[in-house]
Parts: structure tokens; sequence; C-alpha cells
């Protein structure tokens, strides 16, 4: 339709949205949603860990010191400081600072990758030592009934976790590059804002999973 | 109490299948005042309120809120109603009379095994005394199944690893249905037992006999009565045609073709230790599902079945 | 043709933009509803094929067509595409993605993109689902309980990670419904002015985002406990396999609400268009369905009476459960208040909501016999379920969503149906529907199970009818595919609002242009003031506008 605006600065608003105040507001809204369905989907994740933790109290007690707690809580630290950049980036952006955006966004990229670096060695260390779920689970030392559960739910909690981590990458990745094409400016950074909600919660789960798993005591 | 059964109920013959049936039909009967009024209601708007030609406008109150509280009222006290006295029929259901005799359940793909507190023990027959309250053991070897009787209105899952407990009291003797009712694979449809009410005396009997050869029944016959209450005929055809397990015809004496690729001639002790510990040699071409019979078998009733076996000469 | 309704036509969303490739890369709603039209046809095609040879095998006690490995092939795949497939997008995705936007007066949903990509993501999960017939299928029922399937030999995988990702398509049509329904109404379009499709669209909504993640979990537990044997479930290892029950009704009760409350936002439409009246107790049922709703969360539990649950869980659940019949009931008696003092036009669409009206009811009081513990101890897993579900899903679901068919073909295609062959092929499917399927409340509840490939010879005659019921049933359907495929070439010119319905998507054109509407949609008046406005002079007067 030719009705919309010949006003360049509102390029980005869609044909079927009649302010950016809507479309800004549907895609929050859309996206509020969206990070509902992902604690829905932790949460199942988090019923199956409290049912087993309650069955096996001593067992989980056991299992958990066979975990690194300075690696976890340097990882925690390693979030919290990538959903500040991440907030940052969003700052600049509306105050129309595009360089800054950049940067942090790198910033917060990196602190990703250096997450899951940090994981990659506990997975292996892990791995090496015969700590795996179910069937393959070969360790012996950890006392109580079944351990293997524990690194069951251990690995699928923190696994889907990390493929959330990465699913950011990729969000950051794109906004990252779009920001560097001049696609935003302090008008409109809705995606930056999306990418950052969501990474906000990827970090929120694992500030969850960080004392259920690590901190058991 | 109707022991003939309805259109929608099999007759009763248990002593909670009374209670059952009440709360069946007074469900039912609510159920159908309420479908009466609003098929009835419809139809008369249908039929009285039909547009003839342009269409009119009415005039007709769009809300009114006595009318909503009633009819959200009625149904209110009728469902509390119902929920109260389904759960107590239920507790009483899970509440094991203090007299109740023992039976355990054992369920597995595909039949039931029964083993009573004197020792005895079936497969898909449950023999018990009229009048007389019997607690089900229950537990299963493989995946869930369910235990089902019809005509008690008791069902049960039976679930691996884990014990459940159901009971019941037969009031009439008889031979009745017993089903498994949760899906449990190619056999599920023919995992069917019998459960048969007997009387005091006659339950007494059957326990000191076991079970055994009747009179003037050759070992072969019943070994065929046996191939059939054993439940081997859920896997084990008798005329050549292809199953969970390979068929008995013409088996002794033949040359047999094992998984692990060597032979082995078919004779009494190979059929035995075939029975008593399946796992041992895999015929080629079948997967190792046969569950043991030790200790569900007596010596006497391996004879049979071997004999049985061993009859199946030609197509009979 | 006068050379303003020629240029009209040929900007409808049908054809403008044309080509193959314009409809596969679309945006537009309409045409992602067509789209998912077809999907959802296709899908039930195929569940009815699984269908009717399931009721053939089941003819005679014995083996009559397959064997048990065969039999218990096909009603998992029937259950399994009926419901992933078929009825939960069924009215959301393709009848809902086409009118919403239309009902509230918008040019689109809130998010074009996702949506087409819900699409995609259906069709590609649909693959994988089917996928498994040819990788030997799959035998578990459609409710996958462990532990017989991470034991059973057949591609339980591909099935159930096939669900899994048609979880997302469902979610993706719920987030784009609910921003849609909050943010782009017209303007003067409040809360309670809104038609109560779009409100049972809303709740439906709701539940789509808050149920599905959790299945989603579950069948992700259920595949990794299948291929790595990870013992969350297997009782050998020190899993539980019914704690996979309860994980897996928390989403599938509230799934059956995915798949009645919409059917219930297009009586609503049906009946007030048809009576030509305003709708009786317009709040109550809108706010019915956020009751139904929120309820549906609570009540899982009455799927496993006798799993061995606690009595205190199953007190909980068979009191809340009745609570369910409450609003369910409210809505029943405000539509037939409505039909009062109305001025009652018997067209298909208008019989299809009275054969749901009566279906659904008889569906919804064995519900009620269901919910109570003690009769359900006996009819668990029995046919009575069978029957239970057909009734509130075939019924009901079924019944409204080609209600809802006929309602909007007009709008969709731009074409009438035969009226007179529409009403023969009702009449053979709610003759068969009843024959098929009230037989199973009788063999059920006097014992015969489900899920049984052969049975004992008592319920020979009950199974034998049903079988002959199904058969009136499909042909039923076959005259409606011819029907309708008639009416889509040589069917007549359908006017922009045959039912003189007063709700907004009856304003444009049928079928309607590209981008909805010729101006901005401004609310004039509620969508049921019959009482006030007579939309046929209304549209007259629009006309005479527009030629101005
Ligand atoms: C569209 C789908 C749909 C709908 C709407 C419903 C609606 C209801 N269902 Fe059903 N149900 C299924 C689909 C559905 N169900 C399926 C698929 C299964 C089996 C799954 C499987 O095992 O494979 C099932 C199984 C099922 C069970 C489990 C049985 C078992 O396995 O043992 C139960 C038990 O409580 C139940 C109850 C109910 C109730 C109380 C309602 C209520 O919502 C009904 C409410 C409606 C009314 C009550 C009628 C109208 C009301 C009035 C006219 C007012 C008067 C009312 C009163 C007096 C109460 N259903
Ligand atoms: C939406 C859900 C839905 C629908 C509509 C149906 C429809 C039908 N169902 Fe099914 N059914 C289920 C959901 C559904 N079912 C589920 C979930 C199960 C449980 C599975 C399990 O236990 O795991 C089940 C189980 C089930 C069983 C029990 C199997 C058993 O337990 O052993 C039976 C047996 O009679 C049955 C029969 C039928 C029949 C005859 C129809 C008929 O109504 C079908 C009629 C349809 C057709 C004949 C198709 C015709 C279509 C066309 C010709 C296309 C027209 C094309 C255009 C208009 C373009 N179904
Ligand atoms: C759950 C199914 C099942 C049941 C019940 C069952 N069997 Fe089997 N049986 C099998 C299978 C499968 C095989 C082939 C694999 C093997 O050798 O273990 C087999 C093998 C055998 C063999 C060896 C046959 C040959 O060809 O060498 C004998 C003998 C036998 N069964 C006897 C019995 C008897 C007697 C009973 C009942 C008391 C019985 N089975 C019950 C499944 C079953
Ligand atoms: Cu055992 Cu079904
Ligand atoms: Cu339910």
């Amino acid at each position: 339709m030719s009705t919309e605006s010949t006003d360049k600065h509102l390029d980005f608003l869609e044909h079927h949205f009649s302010t950016p105040q809507q479309q800004a507001e549907s895609a929050k809204l859309g996206m509020w949603v969206f990070l509902l369905t992902e604690i829905l989907l932790f949460g199942g994740l988090f019923l199956a860990y409290a049912v087993y933790r309650s069955w096996h109290p001593e067992m989980f007690y056991n299992a958990h010191l066979f975990l690194d707690r300075e690696l976890g809580t340097f990882n925690t630290v390693v979030l919290i400081i990538s959903s500040l950049t991440m907030a940052l980036a969003i700052r600049s952006m509306q105050l129309g600072k595009r360089k800054q955006t950049i940067w942090m966004l790198v910033a917060t990229l990196a602190l990703a990758a250096v997450f899951l670096v940090v994981k990659y060695f506990e997975y292996s260390h892990k791995i090496h030592l015969g700590q795996l779920p179910g069937k393959f689970y070969t360790f012996d030392g950890i006392e109580g009934n079944n351990p293997h559960v524990f690194f069951s739910v251990y690995f699928l909690m923190t696994g889907l976790h990390g493929i959330h981590v990465i699913g950011g990458m990729f969000a950051i990745g794109w906004v990252l590059r779009r920001t560097i094409r001049n696609d935003f400016s302090s008008a409109y950074y809705t995606p930056i804002e999306m990418t950052g909600l969501y990474w906000h919660l990827v970090d929120l789960v694992w500030i969850f999973l960080f004392p259920l798993f690590y901190l058991i005591g | 109490m109707d022991t003939t059964g309805t259109l929608f109920l099999p007759p009763s013959g248990s002593t909670i299948s009374g209670e059952v049936d009440f709360q069946f039909y007074f469900i039912y009967a609510a159920s159908i005042f309420f479908f009466a009024v609003v098929t009835f209601a419809s139809l008369l708007f249908v039929v009285r309120y039909r547009r003839r030609g342009e269409p009119t406008r009415s005039d007709a109150p769009t809300h009114n809120t006595l009318l909503e509280i009633v009819w959200t009222a009625i149904p209110t006290v009728l469902i509390v109603i119902v929920f109260v006295m389904g759960f107590r029929t239920y507790l009483k259901m899970h509440v094991v009379p203090g007299d109740a005799m023992e039976i355990k359940v054992t369920a597995q793909k595909w039949f039931w095994s029964f083993d009573y507190p004197e020792g005895a023990s079936a497969v898909n027959e449950l023999v018990v005394p009229v009048n007389q309250p019997v607690k089900l053991l229950m537990s299963s070897q493989d995946v869930i199944h369910s235990f089902f009787v019809p005509n008690f209105r008791v069902k049960m899952d039976v679930l691996p690893n884990r014990y459940s407990v159901t009971w019941f009291e037969a009031t009439q003797t008889g031979e009745f249905d017993l089903f498994c009712t949760e899906y449990c694979g190619k056999g599920h449809a023919e995992m069917i037992g019998k459960v048969k009410v007997v009387s005091e005396s006659e339950y007494n009997n059957w326990v000191e006999a076991g079970a055994g050869p009747a009179e003037g029944e050759g070992l072969a016959d019943y070994g065929r009565r046996l191939y059939v209450s054993k439940a081997c005929n859920t896997c084990h055809s008798i005329d050549g045609s292809g199953n969970v397990g390979p068929s008995f015809l013409q088996k002794f004496g033949a040359e047999e073709a094992l998984a692990d690729g060597s032979f082995i001639t078919v004779d009494e002790n190979y059929l035995r230790e075939s029975i008593l510990n399946p796992q041992a040699k895999i015929v080629a071409g079948y997967d190792p599902v046969m569950p043991t019979y030790q200790g569900l078998l007596k010596d006497r009733e391996v004879d049979a079945l071997i004999e049985f076996i061993k009859s199946l000469k030609d197509g009979q | 043709m006068s050379t303003l309704e020629k240029a009209i036509a040929d900007t409808n969303y049908l054809k403008d933009p044309p080509g193959i490739k314009n409809w596969l890369f679309t945006l537009d709603h309409k045409r992602i509803g067509v789209l998912y039209l077809y999907g959802i046809m296709a899908s039930f095609l195929l569940g009815g094929i699984f269908a009717m040879l399931l009721r053939l095998e089941l003819l005679s006690p014995d083996q009559v067509i397959v064997d048990a490995d065969t039999y218990n092939q096909f009603f998992t795949l029937h259950g399994a595409v009926m419901i992933f497939l078929f009825i939960i997008p069924s009215i959301p995705a393709a009848l809902g993605n086409f009118v919403l936007p239309l009902m509230i007066g918008a040019k689109d949903v809130a998010f074009p993109r996702l949506n087409l990509a819900s699409w995609y993501i259906y069709v590609a999960g649909a693959i994988i689902c089917l996928y498994s017939i040819v990788a030997g299928g799959a035998d578990t029922g459609w409710t996958f309980y462990t532990p017989y399937s991470t034991q059973t030999s057949t591609a339980v995988i591909s099935l159930t990670f096939g669900a899994f990702v048609l979880g997302f398509s469902s979610i993706f049509t719920g987030i784009n419904f609910i921003a849609t329904i909050h943010k782009l109404r017209a303007p003067g379009m409040s809360w309670f002015k809104m038609p109560l499709m779009v409100w049972a669209l809303y709740a439906t909504s709701i539940i789509q985002v808050m149920a599905t993640p959790v299945l989603g979990i579950t069948l992700v537990l259920l595949i990794v406990e299948r291929a790595f044997g990870i013992g969350i479930f297997d009782p050998a290892m020190g899993g539980d396999p019914v704690l996979y029950q309860h994980f897996f009704w928390f989403y599938s009760h509230p799934a059956v609400y995915i798949m009645i409350l919409p059917a219930m936002g297009i009586i609503s439409e049906l009946i007030s268009t048809f009576s030509h009246k305003k709708i009786f107790g317009y709040k109550m049922i809108a706010f019915s369905s956020l009751g139904i709703a929120f309820v549906s969360f609570l009540v899982w539990g009455h799927h496993m009476f006798v799993s061995g649950q606690s009595e205190l869980a199953a007190m909980v659940f068979s009191f809340l459960t009745f609570f369910v019949g409450i609003p369910s009931g409210i809505k029943v008696f405000n539509w037939v208040a409505t039909m009062y003092k109305g001025s009652i036009e018997l067209k298909t669409p208008m019989l299809y909501a009275l054969s749901f009206l009566f279906l659904f009811t008889i569906g919804g009081f064995t519900g009620i016999v269901l919910g109570s513990l003690a009769v359900d101890v006996h009819l668990h897993d029995t046919y009575f379920i069978v029957a239970h579900f057909h009734y509130v899903m075939m019924g009901g679901t079924v019944m409204a969503f080609l209600g809802g068919l006929h309602y909007w073909w007009p709008k969709m295609w731009g074409r009438m149906y035969s009226e007179f062959w529409a009403k023969i092929s009702l009449a053979l499917i709610f003759i068969g529907f009843n024959a098929t399927f009230f037989t199973q409340f009788i063999m059920g509840s006097q014992g015969m199970p489900r899920r049984y490939a052969t049975y004992v010879d008592t319920y020979h005659r009950l199974h034998a009818f049903s079988t002959y019921g199904s058969w009136v049933l499909g042909l039923g359907f076959v005259v409606m595919a011819v029907y309708l495929i008639h009416s889509l070439f040589k069917g007549s010119k359908a006017p922009a609002n045959p039912w003189r319905s007063l709700t907004m998507e009856w304003e444009t054109t049928s079928p309607p242009i590209t981008h909805n509407f010729d101006r901005p949609m401004v609310l004039e008046h509620g969508p049921y003031d019959y009482d006030v406005i007579d939309p046929k002079r209304r549209l007259e007067d629009h006309k005479r506008e527009v030629s101005k």
C-alpha cells in the first residue's frame, strides 16, 4: 500500500502496523510470551529435578560434590557480566551511540564464548571419568542409589541451557551484523532489545541451575 | 441384586458393583435430564422461531441474571453430590478388608500368573472362593499391564518394579473374563484370562489337588490343556503357522538352527531346557522374549508339555 | 461486471499476486490459512483412512485383514495423525488464521513471517511423523506410555520427534494470535466488543503457549531415554514410568481444550448469525472460555485414576474435573437461549451448529461419568473412553470445524456450495457417526477394552454394527469432498455477506482483497447488534458511499 509514509525514517514500519509504537509493543508482547514458553520448557526439567532430588536426597548431595564449584562460580559471574554488557548495548543504541553498541555486543559474544569453553572443560572432565547419564554411567565412587540419575538431569538441564546459549549467540551475531549495517537508530532498535530480553532469560536460567547443581548442601 | 446385567453394564459379581452401577445410572439419569432439556428447547426454538422471508428483529433480553444463576447452581449442586459418592466408593476400593486372603499376581507379556498363599500357582486362571475378600498384590515383569474384571468393576494398573494392590469380594460363582486393559504390545488383546469363582469347599479341593491331570486323562492330553492354561498358545501355534515363537508342530526330532549358528536336534532335554531356561539357546530368527517358566511349572507339568509336543507329529 | 467490481475481483487475495512461488512465500495470513487448510485436510483424510481400516479389522472377533502388530500401528497412527496433524491445528491455524485479522479489522497478524515459519514447521513436523510409517511404523498408541515406548522396536523416535516439532508450530501460532489480539484490533473494538470467536482463539492461544512446551520437554525426555537410556522413566534404573504419564497429561489434557475452545467460538458465531439475534450472555461466554482454560491445567490426573496415584491426588483431580462442566454448561445454555425468539435460518452451518450442540452435550456428559472416581475405575481404557472422546472431538470439534468451513467457505473462495448436497452429506455423517460411536458406549461399559486387535465373541454384534456405521460416515465425507471440490470450480459467485452477519470479516469482498479492507476499519457497531442494525442495508449504504 502506498499510504505508508514517504518518510525515510519509518522504513522499518511494516505495512500491517499503523504506528511504530504499535509495532514495538507487539514485538515486546510476543517476546514476553515466547520467554514464558521457554520458562515452561525448563520448568518441566526443574520438576523432574525436584522429583528425583526428593527421592534420593543423599545421592544428590554426594554426586554434586563432583561438580567443580569454582568453575561454576566463574561461569555465573561471566554470564552476569554478559547480561550487563547486553543491557549496555541496548542503552547505547537508545542514545544513538552505534559504535558503543557494537563493542558491547562483541563483548557479550565473547563472554558467551568463554562460558561455553569453560563448560566444554567441565563436560570433557566428566566424560573422561565416566560420570555420564543413564546407561553410560561407569564411574564408581558416589554413594547412594542411582547416581546416574543425577548426571542424567545435570547433562539434560545444562545441555539444554547450553543450546540456548548457542542460540543466543546466533541472535547476538545477527543484531551485531545489522548494527554494523546501520539498520538501527535511537528510534528503532527493537531487535536488539528482543535479543537482550532473550539473553537475560538465558542468564536467569543459569542463575537457577547454578545453586541447584553446584551448591546443594 | 441384579445378576443378568443391563444394556450398559455387564452382570454384577462383586460387593462393590452395586455402588458403581448406582452411580453410573445416577449420572446417566441426570445427563438424560439435561440432555432432554437442551435438545427439546433447541428443537422447539428451531421450529417455533424458524425464519420465514426477511429476518425479523428481536427485542428478547440478552441476559437474565436469575436464569444464569439457576443454570450455574443446579449443575454445581449435582456435581458435588456425584463427586462425594464417587470418592467414597473409590476409597472403599482402596482399603482392603482385614480378613482378605492374599494372592500374588504377576503380569508379563502376555499372560497372568497367580501365586496362592497355600503354595499353589496358576496361569491365566484365577480361582477364588465366593463371598471371601481377596487381596491382589500385583507386579509386572516388563511393561505396564492392567488387571480388569468387568463383572467385578475392578481395575488396577500393574507396574514394573513396584507393587500395586486391589481387592474384590465375589458374590456369584461362575467364570468371568479377565482382561489386560493397559496397552502392552502385540499380545495385548490376547492377554485374557478367566476368574473362576467357586464355593469354599471346591476352592479347598482345588488348592489341595493343585491342578493336575484329571481322572483317566493321558499325559499328552493333560499337556494339551496346560498348553492353553499356561499361555504357551499366545506365542506358539500347533498348526505350523508363525507367531511370536516357533510352532510346535513336528518339532520333536527336528533339526533346529540356533541364533549362534549352531544346530541342535530337538530331544526331551532340549525341550525341558527351552521351557525352564529359554534364554540358554535361542532359535534363529526369533527374539529372546520367552519368559522363563522356572518356578511356574511343576515337574509333572513340564513332562506333560513335553509329551504333548512329542505328540504333535502331523497336523491335528 | 462494472469496472469497479472487475478491479476488485483482480485484487482478491487468491489471485494477487499470482503464481505458486508467491503462494509458498506469502506472508498473507489468508493464504497461510489456506495452506494450513490443505495440510489438515490431507491429514484428516489420512487419519480417516486409518480409521476405516481399524473398523474393518474389528468387523469380526478374529483377524480380518491385518495381524495384531499392524493393527497396533494403525491405531497409533490414526490417533497421532488425528491429534497432532489434524485437530490441534484445524481450527486455530487454518480457519483462525484466515478469519482472526478479518474479524478484528486488521491487515494481518502481528508477525507474518513467524506465521509462515509456523506453517513450514508444521509441514516439516508432519513429514517427520509420517516418516515413521516407512521406517517401520510405531505401535505405542498416541500416548507413548513408558516403559513400553522405550522398549518396542518400532520407529517411536521419528513419531515423537515429529510431534515435538509440531509443538513449535502450535506455540508460534499461539504467540502470534495473542499479540495480534492485544495490539491489532480496529480502533473502537474494546475487549467486550470482540466477536466471541476471537475470545475463544485468545483462550486457546494461552493454553497453546503454556502447555505445549511441557509436551516438548516430555517428548525430549522420552527420546533421550529411548536413544541413550538415561533412566529417567526406566524403572530398572531408578526411574519412574508413572512420572511420564504426569508429564504427558499435563499437556494433553489442556490440549483437549485447545481442540474444543475454538470450536465453541465458531458455534457462538453460527448460532448468533443464523438466529439473527444478539448472543445471549456475551460476557458469560467470554469469561467461561478463560475459566475453562484456567481449570484445564489442574485436572490432568483424571487420566490416571487407576495408575496408582494417591487417593488424595485422585480426589482433587476428580473434584476439579467436574468443575470444567460448569463453564461448558454455561455456554451450552447460553447458545440455546440465543435461539429463543430468534429468526432462525436452517442453512448448513446452522445445522452443523445444532449437531454440535447435540453431540457435544453427549460427549461432555460422558466426560462427567468418567470424572467420577468409582465409575472411572470400571470404564478406564475401555471403549467407553473411545466413544467419549470421539463424541467430543469428532462430534464436537470436527462438527464445529465443518460448520465454520461452510460458514466461511464463501468468504474464502468467493463461491457458494450446493446447499442440497451439503445437507445430504451432513445427514449421512450425523447418522453414521452415531451408529459408529454410540454402540461403543455400550460395549465399553460392558467391558470391551480399547486397543484390542481381536476380542471375545460377546462384543461381536456391537462391533459389527459400529463398523457398518463407519461406512455410512465415510460415505458422508466422500459426498462432502465431491460437492466442495465442485464448488471451487463451478460454484455460484458468493456475495460479500451471504449470511447477513455483523462481524467485520463480512464487510470486505468475497474473497477479500489482498490487504483485507478497502479502508481503515473502525468499529461502528458490536459484533452481534442485530437488534439495531440490518447488515444488508448497511452494506448498501457503504456501497453507495464508495461509488460517490
Ligand atoms: C475435544 C476434546 C475433549 C473434551 C472437550 C473433553 C471434555 C471432557 N472430558 Fe475428556 N477426553 C478426551 C477429549 C476431550 N474431553 C480424550 C482424547 C480422552 C482420552 C485420551 C486417551 O486416553 O487416549 C479423554 C478422556 C477423559 C477422561 C479419562 C478417562 C480415562 O481414561 O479413564 C476423563 C475423566 O475424567 C474425561 C473427562 C472429561 C470432562 C469432565 C470433560 C468436560 O470438559 C465436559 C464438559 C461438558 C459438559 C458437562 C456438557 C455440557 C454441560 C451442560 C449441559 C451443563 C450441565 C452440566 C452438569 C450437570 C455437570 N475425559
Ligand atoms: C480428531 C480426532 C479423531 C477423529 C476425527 C477420529 C475419527 C474416527 N475414529 Fe478415532 N481415535 C482418535 C482420534 C480421532 N478419531 C484417537 C486419539 C484415538 C486413540 C488412539 C490410541 O488409542 O492411541 C482413536 C481411536 C479410535 C478407535 C479405537 C481403536 C482401538 O482402541 O483399538 C476407533 C475404532 O473404532 C476409531 C475410529 C474412528 C472412526 C471410524 C473415525 C471417523 O470419524 C473417521 C471419518 C473420516 C473419514 C472417513 C475421512 C474422510 C475424509 C475425506 C473423504 C476427505 C474429505 C476431503 C475434503 C473435504 C477435501 N478411532
Ligand atoms: C511371550 C511369548 C512366549 C510364551 C508365552 C511361551 N514361549 Fe516358548 N518361545 C518363545 C519364543 C520367542 C521362542 C524362540 C526363541 C527362543 O528360543 O527362546 C520360544 C521357544 C520355545 C521352545 C523351543 C522351540 C524350538 O523351536 O526349538 C520351546 C520348546 C518352547 N518355547 C516352549 C514353550 C512352552 C511349553 C510354553 C508355555 C508353558 C512357552 N514356550 C511359552 C516365546 C514364548
Ligand atoms: Cu498386558 Cu495389555
Ligand atoms: Cu482429560
